[in-house]
């Protein structure tokens, strides 16, 4: 009889975890959403489908399923289904190097700590840079193979819009880097744990968004923009493009796009939380209960995304580029060469 | 399964290069060509890097690091060229621009 | 590296490879290019690489093909068999040259791979780990290298230059 290598078995387990956790938290990120933007103007959201509207979610994944699965006649078929998949795998990958938990035998069920991530590697933070950056082709894609101009405006925009952006997030990860000297995640995350004792008695979380918070800003906005959600929806912009990119797909590959868009927000939060606001850490507070305080830090920001959307206006384009090129990549680059002053007459 | 040596990074590197050379030979399409001269400069990374780990030195990804800055300055100027070009003869067809052969 | 991994990448890049030049339509081109990338930073990873495997996606992969996707867009390529003056014929003369070239090319890389010693690759996990350290890359780069470096930055300025001048509309 083999036998069965548990270390294996968890770490299949932790994959099949994550996997499902996003999508559910894409269904709850959905019903969220409706429910603050009906806040936000004075409405009650969705509150037919079960209690308080709690159904919402799956009453449009059934929705969508039943649809019937429509393509324009003269787009590139091959393209027009490879661009939805690529769109959502790219957002399910970045996921994969972010810790959300501290080593643990799952109450001794396994002979040695198992770290919560699904892949610990030593070039983690480039690595979610690299398929955020492969993550503009599911759009692109989607935009040139459905052959219409509504499709193609929002693909050409977005590609320009996630080159320009890719800049100023690229300049405020490096001044982190610098800070924490190391490229893997996990090293990043545990250097955040404990606190500052600022003035002898006010505690202050060893989280890089105090050391390094314009870093931190940048990386928030550029985030933003890289997600392409409102003030940054220039992709879709209902008013000027029907639907942008995916104003042809109907049905599973429409829903497909749907769940990237909040899957990718849920791990761009992720990405920020590890980055600058302490991980699974919280002080003062035990951790083994690190997926809980990390789960916590995400929501928070989820909100924000979320609260951003319904509160500000779209820019106009040109505004776009003037403020990712002029404003943010400057700042960037001088809070760089601040930060690596900082570090190098500090240490 | 025999292990994998130099000899077979080399000869995969060896077989993209001369996918890229056929392709500039070959194809009748400026951006295509671009393409295969990327081709080209990705075989010869390749061989760097796996110099580089047979040696074990880092200088072969050092210098990969360099192509692939000057692979950016070929494509951004390429592609100008090719903008510029397209704008006079609305085809991206090399055999059209032969203004400058009298 | 394990072997089947190799030969799984190897065939995924040529593969991709001989598409590229195999077909007409740029965009298919361009996304097949990207998978041969995609593929070839695998054949880095193997190779104790895993930062030039990153950077390959993020640069090549992430950048430089996005720019030729966004120039395959913004002009609408056509493909190119429809394309006007495609069908000029190629003068005998030169295409019985270029056969000459293309077997002596392949005759010269053939004797070249002929001299190699078939020698594995170190084993010891030392010499992968000192390879894969980005610190050392990093301090030779801007230690060893800086001259190289310095220039390097010189030339995508003046490229970046370039290009604005080149593709502008009013000359």
């Amino acid at each position: 009889m083999p036998t069965i290598d548990s270390a294996l078995v968890f770490q299949i387990s932790l994959i099949l975890v994550v996997f499902f956790a996003l999508q559910i938290s894409a269904a709850v990120l959905v019903y969220l959403e409706r429910k603050i933007a009906g806040w936000a103007q004075q409405r009650v959201g969705p509150n037919r489908v079960g209690p308080l509207g709690l159904l919402q979610p799956l009453a449009d994944i059934v929705k969508l399923i039943f649809k019937e699965e429509l393509r324009p006649k003269a787009a590139d078929t091959w393209l027009f289904y490879l661009a939805p998949i690529l769109s959502a795998t790219t957002a399910f990958a970045a996921f994969a190097v972010i810790p959300f938990g501290p080593p643990t035998t799952l109450f001794g069920l396994l002979d040695r700590p198992v770290p919560l991530q699904v892949a610990d590697l030593n070039v983690a933070v480039l690595v979610v840079f690299a398929i955020t950056s492969m993550g503009v082709y599911g759009i692109v894609l989607a935009g040139w193979a459905s052959n219409s101009k509504y499709s193609l405006l929002g693909g050409l925009r977005s590609s320009a819009q996630m080159i320009s952006y890719e800049l100023a997030y690229g300049m405020s990860l490096a001044s982190v880097l610098v800070i924490a000297n190391t490229l893997s995640l996990r090293d990043i995350v545990d250097q955040q744990a404990g606190v500052w004792w600022v003035a002898g008695f006010l505690p202050v979380p060893q989280w890089y968004v105090f050391l390094a918070p314009v870093a931190c800003f940048i990386f928030f906005v550029a985030g933003i923009a890289e997600t392409n959600r409102a003030p940054f929806d220039f992709p879709e912009a209902e008013q000027e493009l029907v639907a942008g990119y995916h104003t042809e797909y109907s049905s599973m590959s429409f829903a497909l796009f749907f769940l990237a868009e909040y899957v990718n927000m849920v791990t761009a939060s992720a990405v920020t939380v590890s980055l600058f606001l302490g991980g699974f850490y919280m002080p003062f507070l035990p951790d083994w209960l690190g997926p809980l305080w990390f789960l916590m830090k995400l929501a928070v920001l989820l909100f924000i995304y979320i609260w951003l959307r319904w509160t500000l206006p779209r820019y106009r384009y040109d505004q776009l580029m003037d403020f990712g090129w002029k404003r943010l990549l400057p700042i960037s680059i001088v809070n760089l060469l601040v930060t690596a002053a900082g570090v190098l007459y500090w240490s | 399964m025999t292990p994998i040596t130099l000899n077979h990074y080399l000869l995969l590197s060896a077989v993209l290069f001369s996918i890229g050379t056929a392709g500039i030979f070959l194809r009748r399409n400026l951006i295509t060509l671009l393409l295969s001269v990327e081709i080209m400069l990705n075989a010869v990374n390749l061989t760097f890097v796996a110099v580089g780990r047979f040696n074990g030195s880092v200088e072969g990804q050092i210098i990969t690091f360099f192509v692939m800055t000057v692979a950016a300055a070929e494509a951004a100027v390429g592609l100008a060229i090719v903008i510029a070009l397209f704008r006079h003869r609305e085809t991206l067809t090399p055999d059209a621009f032969t203004s400058l052969k009298w | 590296m394990t072997p089947w991994l190799f030969y799984l990448f190897a065939t995924i890049t040529v593969l991709c490879s001989l598409a590229v030049i195999g077909q007409r339509n740029p965009m298919h081109s361009v996304l097949l290019l990207i998978g041969s990338f995609i593929a070839l930073a695998g054949l880095y990873v193997g190779l104790d690489s895993p930062f030039v495997a990153v950077t390959q996606i993020v640069v090549y992969a992430g950048a430089i093909m996005v720019l030729f996707l966004f120039v395959v867009m913004l002009l609408n390529a056509p493909r190119e068999d429809v394309a006007p003056g495609a069908q000029v014929p190629i003068p005998g003369g030169i295409k019985a040259f270029g056969s000459v070239l293309a077997v002596g090319m392949a005759a010269t890389l053939l004797w070249a791979l002929s001299k190699l010693v078939s020698t594995p690759f170190t084993q010891d996990a030392q010499a992968g780990a000192r390879v894969a350290s980005v610190r050392d890359i990093g301090i030779m780069i801007f230690r060893d290298h800086a001259f190289a470096f310095e220039v390097t930055s010189i030339l995508i300025l003046v490229a970046m230059v370039g290009a604005v001048v080149l593709a502008k509309k009013t000359v």
